[in-house]
């Protein structure tokens, strides 16, 4: 974590880039600002620990973290998506599937929401099958959204560690079968694809035609819808590019590509984000810097109501990401 | 000027637009253009900038388009594939002169 802790001394700006405009000012200097909106959607980190160490991971998540959302942390999850009809509610982590209370969760939180997302790393998942943990997804209509950042083996080892290609790919047949990303099954499988390194990602309909085209192709999966997001300066992905020398290119290339269109729909207006424990952000990135929704540290057990349209969200210059060209949310 | 090349003035290509506005504007129209999604993918068509970049040797398009390759999407492996074409077809058309010095010598010769 000392790279967090250093990135959180910075000066004027987060990265102390000198040329870079912080996000709050290139907001004004435009009139404009970032509220909330509505709140639709419950994200919830049940914890950093995780069987891969990624490379572009915003967290530093892990396979030594301990950090792990508890039991009466869980409960507390649960009566806040009871008492707020929330329309998603998506689960995430580290790998949530190594939190020891996630098939309660999942088991309560799915009859609370229209659409329970589990993000999966697409390794972790295989391993917790003698749990139950797929006949729990399916049963409950879990929609799955899985890192596939490439369909290149060494790209995508790259970014996710050794043997992990073979074992995603395994995975989604595995899913295939059991009806993920088949038509009509009902069961919602989407890819997520995060570039491997200090660049761009491709346009969204390009990257989802050529997924779905090569993954047909070469190993009869498919899949409903593929997300292309752009990697944040943050956690390991931030030690990374300060050690590669490419940090100050790559902030100023999101900035550069900073597009205002894009604010209205960044998730970040929309969704209050849980730590492991329990703690309230305005986004997962926050969660990294510790910066807390609404400026104060809150905890779930004692939020009373939603917060309001209009509300300020916490920002930093890790929001260019989010912003960056037609935006990534 | 201790270098002919850096990398700081890549993004001064815009300015070529000073010296005869009009042709640049021509230029800059035709080159979007070009790059624009078509019967090719833009994807393929940074592929083959790459190719052109390093068969015209170019260092600001090799920069420009190893970025845009993997920003399109491109693997390391699709890229040096893509490098390995400008390389062959460099090294075949020397090679397919020696037609020429076939036919030369084989004039001259008994």
């Amino acid at each position: 974590m000392l790279h967090l802790q250093t990135a959180k001394n910075l000066g004027s700006n987060l990265y102390q880039v000198p040329t870079l405009e912080t996000f709050k000012e290139n907001l004004a200097v435009r009139g404009t600002d970032l509220t909330r909106g509505e709140c639709t959607t419950l994200q919830i980190n049940v914890g950093l620990l995780c069987n891969q160490g990624c490379r572009h991971c915003h967290l530093d998540a892990g396979p030594s973290r301990t950090e792990i959302m508890d039991a009466k942390t869980v409960a507390d999850v649960i009566e806040l998506a009871a008492r707020f009809r929330f329309k998603t509610i998506d689960i995430t982590g580290g790998a949530p599937e190594l939190n020891p209370h996630i098939l309660t969760l999942i088991s309560k939180l799915a009859p609370l929401t229209d659409i329970l997302m589990l993000r999966s790393n697409l390794t972790a998942i295989a391993a917790e099958e003698q749990r139950g943990l797929l006949e729990i997804l399916t049963d409950n209509r879990v929609t799955i959204v899985a890192s596939l950042p490439s369909l290149n083996e060494a790209q995508a080892e790259a970014q996710r560690g050794k043997n992990s290609f073979a074992a995603s790919i395994s995975t989604l047949k595995k899913l295939n079968a059991l009806g993920y990303g088949r038509p009509d099954s009902g069961l919602e499988l989407n890819l997520v694809s995060n570039p491997a390194g200090a660049f761009l990602p491709s346009t969204q309909a390009e990257t989802e035609k050529r997924f779905r085209r090569m993954l047909a192709s070469k190993w009869d999966i498919s899949f409903n819808n593929l997300y292309v997001f752009a990697n944040v300066p943050l956690g390991r992905f931030l030690a990374w590019l300060q050690a590669s020398g490419n940090l100050e290119n790559y902030i100023l290339k999101l900035a550069a590509h900073f597009n205002p269109c894009t604010l209205e729909g960044l998730m970040c207006r929309s969704l209050i984000s849980v730590s492991w424990d329990g703690y309230l952000f305005d986004c997962d990135f926050n969660q990294a810097l510790q910066l807390y929704m609404g400026g104060r540290k809150k905890h779930v057990s004692t939020l009373h109501d939603l917060p309001a349209p209009g509300t300020a969200i916490a920002v930093s210059e890790h929001c260019y990401t989010c912003t960056a060209g037609a935006g990534f949310t | 000027m201790d270098t002919y090349y850096h990398p700081k003035d890549l993004p001064k290509f815009a300015e070529i637009r000073e010296g005869a506005p009009e042709l640049a504007e021509k230029f800059f129209d035709y080159y979007s253009a070009v790059f624009a999604e078509g019967e090719l993918s833009q994807r393929e068509k940074s592929l083959i900038a790459l190719a052109v970049a390093h068969a015209v040797q170019c260092p600001y398009c090799i920069d420009a388009y190893t970025q845009d390759c993997l920003e399109k999407g491109s693997n390391v492996g699709e890229m040096t594939e893509a490098v390995h074409v400008a390389t062959a077809i460099r090294g075949g058309a020397s090679l397919v002169h020696g037609v020429q010095m076939r036919n030369v010598a084989g004039k001259l010769s008994l």
